[in-house]
């Protein structure tokens, strides 16, 4: 029975070959890579989140990294630091996206061409590079830059990145004074394809433009907002290089210690891969959560 | 006319917020440029009082920042070509074709995209172990083969194009091959200019994971090299901003000569990158 059969699968799977053989061909390359490297190694994040993998090996050990994580101050602050500065930032980015891009919005369209490049075109060095200059900016001297400035209003000098105190609030600080230029091109891309009918009739009831835009404009653009929401969070709670340069990785007192600033000392300064994987696996989850609470909520306006 | 003196004041804001967010950047050329004893002056200059290219001299004959640059031009580059040739054959085959295990295979693809990079981390850094991979050229380019951002933007592009060149091509004897050759990859090519800087620009300015798979500082892409930098130069901000300023040259370029594709990029595929 089994030597009957093998042959037919055979020939089943040189039909299928012959069918669709290059359609594999096609999507082997990329795919196999994306598996060996992305998706295997999501899985193997979980597995070794229970193992209390060092350099020499380890076994599995259950809940144990995480019982060890959710009583480990330095952890906690990692995350309460991460959270903050995302709720901070995330939250001025989106406004100062909507804001600029709504000013944009009436100019001609040679406006926007210049404006849109002249936003984005901070955006496209490295967090490394900015931290750098950032660092320098906020450096505890009074020759630093930031001193300066406030001594014209008669304050300061602070130790900025050199005090347990303010060292998160200059990273945050050096996130929120750079206009997002990504946001900007989406809700300006968003804005000019708004239906023109409303605006029509809100003219005939004589509407003011600010009524226009908070009434009108901002609720259609949600589908825009949520969508910069998710992303951006999720790249705030990936916040690494501008701390490991502005703050040599933690700042005084673990001041400006993130969750991936741990994870990379944990697992590769001390060789605890297994605690610093479950590490990991809790900001796959706050990514995750932030991603599906808020594509709930977009489902949800579907109602409107 | 009154719309200008309408419109003047939009435009005010909208200068300086610009101007806020490019001053780093200034900041950064102007120290790099500036003799020492005026970088630490008090109160630091605005305008420039003197300007000489003396850090950058230094630069290159102190550190190998030379050997970075290339590094990373190679990396970045052979990372590009591969995403190029990979991601246009894989968004072909997920738009247009039709076989067993596809939506399967797209699916796992799209659910990784909110994956933050470094859930990652840890176990590719134990792959590229086990396959003796660490401290080489090719562990810093395969794990950046593997992002799935460029099947998505291909894919989604190829659906929109026309399938009767396709069929016309095939009922003149063209191969699978030639049709994906000659017809697909042509058509395509306003998409593969978005990916092409967007892949260049991403691993051009990558760093955790070559920072954690290389370890020998002749290796390293610029990035690595800067943070090197500021181990060894520690409060010497014209060194370091001039390395940065000779980082971020390059960059600014390229956004210079493809702006469009840059602004296309974040309309078709979102912030990512």
């Amino acid at each position: 029975m089994i030597a009957t059969a093998a042959p037919r699968r055979r020939r089943s799977l040189a039909a299928v070959l012959r069918r669709y053989g290059w359609s594999y061909l096609f999507v082997f390359p990329t795919f196999s890579l994306f598996v060996v490297f992305t998706l295997l190694p999501v899985v193997q994040g979980l597995v070794l989140s229970l193992q209390n993998a060092r350099v020499t090996g380890g076994e599995f050990i259950g809940l144990a990294n995480f019982e060890a994580l959710a009583a480990d101050p330095v952890f906690i602050q990692a995350v309460g630091n991460t959270v903050l500065y995302a709720t901070v930032v995330v939250a001025a980015q989106i406004t100062l996206a909507l804001v600029v891009a709504s000013l944009i919005q009436p100019l001609g369209p040679r406006a926007h061409v210049f404006y849109r490049a002249l936003f984005y075109l901070p955006l496209v060095n490295s967090a490394i590079l900015v931290a750098m200059v950032w660092r320098w900016i906020f450096n505890a001297n009074p020759y630093g830059l930031a001193n300066t400035a406030l001594s014209t209003v008669g304050l300061g000098p602070y130790l900025w990145i050199g005090s347990s105190d303010q060292a998160l609030i200059a990273v945050i600080l050096s996130a929120v004074l750079t206009i997002p230029g990504g946001g900007v091109v989406l809700y300006s891309a968003a804005m000019g394809s708004l239906p023109r009918e409303l605006y029509e009739a809100a003219d005939l009831d004589g509407a003011s433009p600010f009524s226009k835009w908070r009434h009108i404009t901002v609720p259609l653009l949600r589908p825009t907002t949520l969508y910069l929401l998710v992303i951006y969070t999720i790249l705030a709670f990936q916040l690494f290089e501008r701390v490991y340069i502005m703050t040599n990785g933690g700042g005084p007192n673990n001041a400006t210690i993130t969750i991936v600033q741990l994870i990379y000392s944990t697992a590769f300064q001390f060789g605890r891969y297994g605690l610093a994987s479950a590490m990991a696996v809790v900001l796959f989850g706050m990514a995750l959560v932030v991603a599906v609470v808020q594509f709930r909520s977009l489902r949800s306006d579907v109602e409107y | 006319m009154s719309s200008i003196r309408q419109r003047l004041p939009v435009h005010v804001v909208l200068l300086l917020a610009g101007g806020l967010s490019l001053f780093p950047l200034y900041w950064l050329f102007l120290t790099s440029l500036s003799p020492t004893q005026y970088v630490v002056r008090v109160p630091p200059e605005i305008v420039p009082r003197e300007l000489t290219g003396a850090n950058y001299v230094r630069l290159f004959e102190t550190t190998p920042i030379v050997r970075w640059l290339v590094n990373t031009v190679v990396i970045a580059g052979v990372i590009t070509a591969f995403h190029l040739l990979f991601d246009s054959m894989a968004g072909y085959a997920f738009a247009k074709r039709r076989f067993p295990g596809k939506n399967v295979m797209f699916w796992l693809v799209v659910s990784t995209l909110t994956v933050p990079a470094q859930v990652t981390l840890i176990p590719v850094f134990f792959i590229l172990r086990f396959l003796g991979l660490l401290d080489t050229y090719p562990g810093v380019i395969l794990p950046g083969l593997a992002d799935v951002f460029g099947i998505f933007l291909m894919k989604q592009f190829i659906q929109t194009l026309p399938t009767e060149l396709e069929h016309a091509a095939r009922v003149d004897g063209a191969s699978e091959w030639q049709v994906y050759r000659h017809i697909i990859v042509p058509l395509s090519r306003p998409a593969l200019a978005v990916l092409a800087i967007f892949t260049f620009q991403r691993y051009w300015n990558a760093f955790i994971f070559p920072l954690v798979i290389l370890r020998d500082p002749s290796k390293y892409p610029v990035q690595v090299g800067l943070a090197t930098l500021q181990g060894e130069f520690n409060t010497d901000y014209g060194m370091l901003m001039t390395g940065a300023a000779v980082a971020a040259i390059p960059m600014i370029a390229v956004f210079f000569a493809f702006q469009r594709q840059f602004i296309e990029g974040i309309r078709i595929g979102g912030v990512k990158g």
